[in-house]
């Protein structure tokens, strides 16, 4: 049986994908050789179709990499006081900014430098801001949790744990009230629902019809406490939106498709001005809440389930395995990350620090 | 020039401003079809729309919040508190988020916003509608704090403020707003944010206040030159943040003595500010201690007319202290 190329304008959605690896698994046994075809064989993707998938990966390996050295250089002492990992979430922010314009804006927690990289903002500003340095995003007067880039609209990394909801409310009222169909997104984690202002939020958003997409990471830990513990209801949130009013809809967090693909189709109803949108992706992050955080509140086993699900095995398992990619391009794109990651920390060390009487600036206007 | 009230001031300013700037919009509890509870908005929804005059559920944190996130996308949002007692639960959004926007981005970030805060006794509010809240928001480096006291620093202030590229808590003495009637132009016009005005020459004296308390201390200066022939030179500060404190020094040096009224309790409070840059600045120009009228150190304003009047600073209680510091 002949596979088709396929060369679409935009991305499939994962039910799509599913359906065709269906199809090769069910044409492979046809052909009596039992499993899938092997690598690069067969491709259902055409180039620019693979290119963005690689792209994909490229970004999710960046915040991986990126990560690991900010925790490298936390220990050599040249990032301070309170670094948040995001190491295990990467397919949230990269699936979700695939599917934003420049236009939108992006709202986000403390943990915020896998939205801010996988939104484009500079991978070196980002580190330097991190060092503390005058060429950082805020010339290094926000710090980790405070990552900050209005010429991408990506308006901050909010360390005031629901803080950031109202702010959001407030950026998609502008688009509205400025007649754009642009959109704004809030990042919370499952700690932010306990907060007023997520509910103050949600009703208002639903009352106002807003566009705001609510985008839930669920990592089952709000610091060291588990959700269970701190929250009536079981570690579901997604049936809490129907309540307002609010569509929502689970995702696997792990899976950058499936992120990509609620996202787009989220994304699509509320520019046609269909009001809020509510996602919840269950999510996992490897590492302790902040550095300081040995994590014993949680199974290893826990960890270890999390990790086979990892998205930067499992998506490049999947591009291999449907020809969307060969090794030496997966190489290629981490050769390409390992460089860019060491330059940002080359670029950083060798920034200026801010000078001290740079205080006094940007107080008032 | 025409003739209104702070009330009439404070319209004025918005309808103005709102003409002249369609980024310029109000949203607040009851601001729309019921005007505002003062109906500071009154007439607004038919002349503006729904649009630009926005009816919010009770939740101050959300206001705030909107009005930070519209502001730092160039919208010019007024957000109105009810009542200044509801303010607490905004606080995370104007002191956590609003007041260090600019700052934590080195500048990346205009928060253009407004919040309008009617506040202050003498109105038998009680315990929840009588509230001063100056002092933790003047406190709060990124704010401005405005606190007019007639009809014609409310209307320029307000205008000012609106144009501000910086968070301003406007509190509008709930008072004032029809008591206080006076002389104000009826087109545009700007007072500047920051600079404290001398309401009243005197040399015996310098008494420092702002809000319902100028006024106060206005009859009080006026009694006392009329029994004693004391002259007390008045400072309306006007803004509370920041502080005019060269015109509060210039003063002071003058007349070697200091008496700050307010209606705030006395701890942590603009009085205690005052008293320490007039101590820093002043010292050896003075000759008595720097003396304060407030209330009492006691948590709310009791409701019952006669306990809300021993609570609050009177005019008789403002001439007292005069007298005082004068004969030491």
């Amino acid at each position: 049986m002949e596979i088709q190329r396929y060369v679409p304008t935009q991305l499939r959605p994962a039910r799509q994908m599913r359906a065709d690896l269906q199809q090769i698994e069910q044409a492979s046994s046809l052909d009596g050789v039992g499993e899938l075809r092997s690598v690069g064989e067969v491709s259902l993707y055409g180039p620019g179709e693979k290119a963005e998938l690689l792209d994909l990966y490229r970004q999710m390996y960046l915040i991986r990499r990126f990560e690991e050295a900010c925790a490298e250089n936390y220990s050599k002492g040249n990032i301070r006081g309170f670094l948040h990992l995001y190491i295990g979430q990467e397919a949230v922010a990269v699936g979700v900014m695939s599917v934003l314009r420049p236009g939108d804006y992006v709202v986000t927690h403390y943990r915020d430098h896998g939205h801010a990289l996988a939104r484009g903002v500079d991978t070196n500003r980002a580190m330097a801001e991190l060092f503390g340095r005058k060429t950082g995003l805020s010339k290094g007067k926000g710090g980790s949790m405070h990552l900050f880039d209005a010429s991408k609209r990506f308006m901050g990394g909010h360390a005031i744990v629901g803080g950031q909801l109202p702010l959001a409310a407030g950026l998609s009222l502008s688009c509205t009230y400025k007649g754009t169909d642009d959109i704004a997104i809030v990042f919370f984690g499952d700690g932010a629902v306990n907060q007023g202002t997520f509910h103050e939020t949600m009703n208002l958003a639903a009352v106002w019809k807003l566009p705001l997409l609510f985008f839930l990471e669920n990592n089952f830990y709000g610091m060291g406490s588990a959700i269970g513990k701190v929250r009536a209801g079981g570690t579901d949130f997604y049936p809490m939106a129907e309540s307002y009013g609010i569509e929502s809809v689970l995702v696997d967090g792990m899976n950058v498709l499936e992120v990509r693909e609620v996202m787009a189709n989220a994304v699509g109803k509320m520019r046609a001005g269909g009001g809020p949108q509510f996602i919840e992706a269950k999510t996992f992050r490897y590492v302790g809440h902040s550095m300081a955080d040995p994590a014993r509140y949680r199974d290893d086993s826990e960890l270890a389930e999390w990790m086979e699900k990892d998205p930067l095995k499992t998506f490049p398992s999947l591009l291999l395995a449907r020809g969307a990619a060969v090794e030496s391009d997966l190489e290629a794109q981490r050769e390409s990350v390992h460089q860019e990651v060491s330059a940002a920390v080359r670029f950083s060390e060798g920034s200026a620090k801010p000078s001290p009487h740079e205080i006094f600036d940007d107080v008032y206007a | 020039m025409a003739t209104m009230n702070v009330l009439e001031a404070v319209r004025d300013a918005m309808r103005l401003e709102m003409r002249r700037d369609p980024n310029v919009f109000i949203l607040g509890e009851d601001v729309g079809a019921r005007g505002g509870v003062f109906l500071a908005t009154n007439g607004f929804v038919a002349e503006f729309g729904e649009q630009r005059v926005i009816d919010t559920p009770l939740a101050e944190s959300s206001i705030v919040g909107i009005a930070l996130g519209a502001a730092v996308s160039g919208m010019r949002p007024i957000a109105e508190i009810q009542f200044g007692d509801f303010i607490w639960p905004a606080i995370n959004q104007l002191v956590g988020e609003a007041a260090r926007a600019r700052y934590g981005t080195a500048g990346q970030r205009n928060a253009s916003m407004v919040v309008r805060v009617p506040h202050g006794g003498g109105v038998r509010g009680g315990l929840y509608h009588s509230q001063s809240v100056e002092a933790l928001l003047a406190h709060t480096p990124g704010l401005k704090v405005v606190a007019p006291s007639t009809p014609y620093d409310a209307k320029g202030l307000l205008i000012s403020a609106i144009r501000d590229d910086d968070p301003v808590v406007f509190l509008e003495h709930k008072r004032t707003y029809r008591l206080v009637r006076g002389e104000a132009p009826e087109g545009y016009y700007t007072e500047p944010i920051g600079r404290a005005e001398i309401k009243r020459r005197g040399e015996d004296l310098t008494v420092i206040t702002y809000g319902l308390m100028l006024h106060y201390t206005l009859q009080a200066a006026e009694q006392v030159s009329e029994s004693e022939g004391i002259e007390a030179e008045v400072i309306d500060l006007r803004t509370l943040r920041p502080l005019d404190v060269d015109t509060v020094i210039e003063s002071v040096r003058r007349t070697s003595k200091a008496l700050i009224v307010q209606e705030d309790t006395p701890v942590a409070s603009i009085g205690s500010e005052v008293a320490a840059v007039i101590a820093d600045r002043a010292f050896f120009d003075l000759d008595g201690p720097v003396r304060r009228v407030t209330p009492p150190d006691f948590p709310p304003m009791p409701y019952s007319p006669l306990q809300e009047a021993e609570y609050m600073p009177s005019p008789n209680k403002i001439s007292y202290a005069i007298r005082q510091l004068i004969d030491l």
